[in-house]
């Protein structure tokens, strides 16, 4: 049922109120003003006024303009011609690609799993980053963020594991992305080949703030299209804190009572509808998500990097250039690690990090001036090497390289009781020089 | 019962949708409406009556309802359903089956589909315990069916009042769920009521049939030495887990939830990650109940609202969850409730409270949040049973405090009401020191309480724990002290009682939960090397240097530490016990 026109009787913020009768909730409407057509979503039914937020922003917009009720809540376009194409934050081609109207058109938004149909995730993906692959793997279904700061080479590393990935279908959701940040995407895609199985749904920086809103839903809604139909989907999304930020705003311009900071009460369900959308479909495909999440003064307390950490299975923290050891977690590691991987993963993950921190006390207690032991000339040693052959963000090598290579640093460095390993492992794997 | 009321939507708000009914209709506060939208019924809970305008808490996503579509009342307020069968079922918030859900629809949940909780075919081996004439009251047994291998009581309905009069029972055989097993009548005014093998309890009452309730001294064990040793849990007692995110709240429940000894787990799973539930659903099928030999899923009742499901539902889900607690409690178990995480329980309330437009408290938390979390773990409890026995349910609830400050209002007021708290701190989890509860921060009322029930143990028990948790602190002063004037600013004396609260710290309190052999450790086991390990402290180390005080410790830390992780009274565990016994005798021997 499509209703024409209804006109605008109060606008406040990015919220419109309509007066009409038969409207859904969560129905999609278009805003006809002088600047052109608009989408626009019902967000609340109040009598006969309808509340709607408008994707392109209400500047511009009068009262008196016209409004189309569509009938149906978003759509987007859906099937095997979206791979290589480029979308707007609307959903709309940009590229100059062919006319997709012919396709099926899917619901954004739609109910959750059945946990039940879920299965234990399994698969380990290589990314080549030893901080990612030794410490932290990332593992098939997992929903991962990255947390930053604004300068930080975030995406630099959101692009290069999504290259490496080996996924079927690679989504990237960009919200708020800088022009430039998304040529280079599109450039290191054509590069390494991925742009033939990439989609690429872009909100730029310059486009309407409210319609950041629907670029995550969209980028998921078809990696859940292609999940049920056997594809290994990675979806990339970045940066979920300018997602937050439209949320915010929408709920700010509804007078909703912020719970910190500004943000809606709603704002750990509102990130975790999307998170959750990372799965392991049981007989079928998998998503996985990898988002970038800048923190705002780089304070991870800060209230969008915190409900995010409690929704995603762990996180990197990327500051100065490397993957923290310290902070970073990857919480599905267990899966993989010893099962998927060597047996020896684990002892060397745990062992090489204890000591790193080992590493790190030496140094702050140097640097406050205390004398050196020989003890820790040799922790420091060993912080050296482990900077220079896994933090190091150009270090490129497959897993059982950098194992090797984590048995050899241990033995350079350190007695073989010194390391806290079971002995089996010593036994096995400790290098006698 | 007169005409249900009805109403029309006047109002929608995400979840939160208004009706209007008309003058002649009473409405309940709680009771459940259903809303007709798109066709489909939609499960929801009044949560405020003003005049004739009803506000409810819609169960499922509220897309497409509009102004003017149909409400109509139950009647009822929001009940669990009662029985043999919920044991080995994994329910959603409303105690919907989920693996029955998926028989009959795709990979995702679809709205508005409501099944029977129990299986209402299956047939039950009833045999009564009492004849007609017998005089029984509210909770007390008619008779019972097995379920697994517990003796499940059928109860007189936990909802009636006064006593009644048995008339008829049935002989023993095969019944369903729904049949009538028994009628009784009230000895007051001699309505006749029929009991079946379930029944329905509203969740958001607690249950009161039982005789009285008593003071929780004895312990549940968790096999988690931390707990169990420095911060005993009691059975019918309370805890909760805060801790930051990735602080290992969730693998603490886990692990508790497979080797607590309990005899029944229930797992609430309340606005978390789906995955962590999957992981509990897939793999408890498959691992052994040491207790009984059979699946551990047979001990288990997985409720399970995770974040992306709706919101509503997962305010219901610990009310569901306790409700179900409760019951198998009043049937003479030892029930064990785990609910992850009470935060986000709590800001269903939040969410639900600002749609409402209630006058917000602290971080915009409803002013009723203190007395909704005492009420949900006043719940808890030991009690005895009208026939003499007792039952417990025991609460351990997480809570997932904003920026891991736990001076926030869900924490703050979750600490009032709870007998022992597990703080995560985030310092232990960066140093991978696993469970990574802070025994400096941490406490338990218990440990006083079940003072004499812990002797038990070893002579001297309490005393011993208090002394080690001295040491901890010791230990954590040095350590402050070395970070600040290094290590040849200290004392030989205090960098051995560092040295030797370090090795306390990671034989004794680290866990490693991913350790087939370390993730569990008996009492016996518990008992053993715990005394071990206070020779180790009881020890007078002398060293000439502190060169020689950390290769001696280091050694010691190292046998200490391969001996956890071997089999207990295996050949290796008997190898290494008898290094340190020897060298503790040795030294000993050298230092006098
Ligand atoms: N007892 C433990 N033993 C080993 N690893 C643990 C333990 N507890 C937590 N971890 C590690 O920490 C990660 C996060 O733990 P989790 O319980 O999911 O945190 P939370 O629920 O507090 O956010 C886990 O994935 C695991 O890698
Ligand atoms: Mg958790």
């Amino acid at each position: 049922m499509i209703i024409e026109h209804s006109y605008i009787i109060r606008i406040q913020g990015d919220i419109i109120t309509v007066p009409a009768k038969g409207i859904g909730f969560g129905e999609l409407a278009e805003v006809k003003s002088r600047h052109g057509i608009s989408l626009a979503q019902v967000i609340r039914l109040k009598d006969n006024g309808v509340f709607l937020q408008v994707f392109a922003g209400s500047r511009g917009v009068s009262t008196g303009d016209q409004v189309r009720f569509l009938g149906h809540p978003m759509r987007v376009a859906f099937g095997d011609a979206l791979m290589g194409r480029i979308f707007n934050g609307s959903g709309d081609p940009i590229d100059n690609g062919p006319n997709l109207s012919g396709l099926p058109r899917i619901e954004i938004g739609r109910p959750s799993v059945n946990p039940v149909r879920r299965v234990i995730p399994r698969g380990f993906i290589e990314t080549r980053v030893p901080m990612v692959d030794v410490f932290n793997p990332l593992v098939e279904s997992q929903k991962l963020p990255i947390f930053a700061a604004a300068g930080e080479p975030y995406n630099d590393l959101l692009a290069r594991i999504g290259m490496h990935a080996n996924a079927d279908v690679v989504i990237l959701g960009g919200i708020g992305l800088k022009y430039d940040e998304y040529l280079k995407f599109r450039y290191a895609f054509e590069d390494a080949g991925v742009i033939s199985r990439s989609i690429m749904f872009i909100h730029t920086a310059s486009d309407p703030v409210v319609e950041r809103l629907l670029v995550p839903d969209m980028a998921l809604a078809v990696a859940e299209q292609f999940g049920v139909r056997g594809k290994r989907v990675l979806v990339l999304l970045t940066d979920m804190t300018a997602f937050a930020d439209a949320m915010k705003e929408i709920a700010i311009s509804m007078d909703q009572v912020p719970s910190n900071l500004g943000y809606p009460g709603s704002l750990y369900s509102d990130l975790a509808a999307r998170y959750e959308k990372a799965v392991d479909f049981e007989g079928a495909g998998s998503i996985t998500v990898l988002a970038v999440t800048t923190m705002p003064g780089d304070d991870v307390t800060h209230p969008v990097p915190d409900n995010t950490g409690y929704i995603t299975e762990g996180q990197f923290y990327l500051r100065k250039g490397v993957i923290e050891p310290f902070g970073s977690l990857s919480r599905l590691k267990q899966l993989v690690i010893g099962k998927v991987t060597r047996a020896d993963h684990g002892v060397i993950m745990n062992s090489m990090i204890r000591l790193f921190a080992k590493s790190r006390e030496v140094e702050q207690k140097l640097a406050m001036g205390f004398d050196k032991t020989e003890d820790d000339d040799r922790f420091l040693h060993y912080g050296q090497l482990f900077f220079d052959r896994f933090m190091d963000l150009t270090v490129d090598i497959g897993l059982n390289d950098a194992l090797d290579l984590g048995w050899k640093t241990l033995s350079e460095c350190f007695r073989p009781d010194e390391v806290g390993i079971k002995q089996d492992f010593i036994d096995k794997h400790w290098i006698n020089n | 019962m007169g005409d249900l009321s009805k109403g029309r939507i006047i109002a929608v708000n995400g979840p939160l949708a208004t009706c209007e009914v008309g003058q002649e209709h009473n409405v309940l506060q709680n009771e459940v409406a259903y809303v007709n939208c798109q066709g489909t019924s939609l499960k929801s809970e009044v949560i405020r009556i003003r005049g004739r305008q009803i506000d409810m808490q819609v169960f499922e996503s509220t897309t497409g309802m509009m102004v003017g579509d149909d409400v109509e009342f139950s009647g009822e307020l929001l009940s669990a359903t009662l029985g043999p069968g919920i044991l080995g079922m994994i329910y959603d918030g409303l105690q919907n089956p989920l693996t029955h859900l998926e028989n009959d629809q795709d990979f995702f949940l679809k709205r508005g589909q409501y099944l029977n909780a129990l299986d209402e075919d299956k047939q039950w081996e009833f045999t009564p315990a009492v004849a007609s004439g017998a005089i029984v009251k509210a909770g007390q047994f008619l008779g019972s069916v097995p379920e697994g291998l517990f003796k499940h009581h059928i109860m007189v309905p936990l909802m009636l009042k006064g006593t009644w009069e048995v008339i008829r029972i049935v002989p023993a055989g095969h019944y369903r769920v729904s049949e009538t097993i028994a009628v009784i009548r009230s000895t007051e005014d001699g309505r006749e009521v029929p009991v079946m093998l379930k029944q329905e309890w509203p969740v958001k009452m607690p249950v009161r049939a039982y005789q009285e309730r008593l003071l929780p001294n004895r312990q549940m064990l968790t096999q988690c030495r931390l707990i169990d040793i420095f911060f005993p849990l009691a059975e019918g007692g309370t805890a909760c887990i805060p801790g930051p995110f990735g602080a290992g709240k969730t693998v603490l429940q886990q692990i508790i939830s497979r080797y607590a000894e309990a005899d029944v787990v229930i797992i609430v799973a309340c606005g978390e990650r789906a995955g962590e539930v999957v992981e509990t659903i897939r793999e408890f099928p498959e691992l052994e109940d040491p207790k009984t030999g059979g699946s551990l899923m047979n001990r288990t009742v997985i409720i399970c609202n995770t974040s992306s499901m709706p919101v509503a539902a997962r305010e219901a889900s610990i009310y569901t969850g306790v409700t179900i607690g409760e019951y198998y409690r009043s049937l003479g178990l030892k029930v064990l409730l785990l609910a992850d995480s009470t935060s986000r329980w709590a800001q269903a309330l939040r969410e639900s409270s600002a749609r409402l437009e209630e006058i917000p408290g602290e971080e915009a938390f409803p002013a009723y949040l203190e007395s909704r979390i005492a009420a949900v773990y006043e719940r808890a409890g030991l009690v005895r049973l009208r026939d003499g026995e007792t039952g417990s349910l025991t609460v351990i609830g997480s809570v997932s405090p904003a920026g891991g400050n736990f001076e926030e209002p869900v924490t703050q007021n979750t600490l009032k009401v709870v007998g022992a708290f597990y703080g995560l701190s985030r310092t232990r989890s960066d140093q991978r020191r696993y469970p990574a509860i802070d025994p400096l921060i941490s406490w338990s009322l218990y440990l006083r309480q079940m003072r004499e029930s812990l002797e038990e143990r070893s002579e001297g028990w309490a005393g011993l724990v208090e002394e080690v948790h001295r040491l901890l602190y010791e230990g954590s002063e040095v350590h402050q002290m070395m970070l600040v004037v290094g290590e040849e600013g200290i004392s030989l004396d205090d960098l051995v009682i560092y040295l030797k609260s370090e090795i306390v710290d990671a034989v004794c309190l680290q866990q490693d939960s991913f350790d087939v052999v370390d993730r569990a450790t008996s009492l016996e086991r518990q008992v053993r090397d715990f005394l071990l390990l206070m020779d180790m402290v009881h020890h007078q180390f002398t060293y000439e240097s502190k060169e020689d005080a950390r290769r001696e410790m280091t050694t010691l830390h190292n046998l200490f530490f391969q001996m956890k992780y071997c089999p207990y009274e295996g050949e290796t565990y008997h190898r290494y016990r008898g290094e340190i016994e020897s060298i503790l005798a040795g030294i000993g021997e050298n230092s006098e």
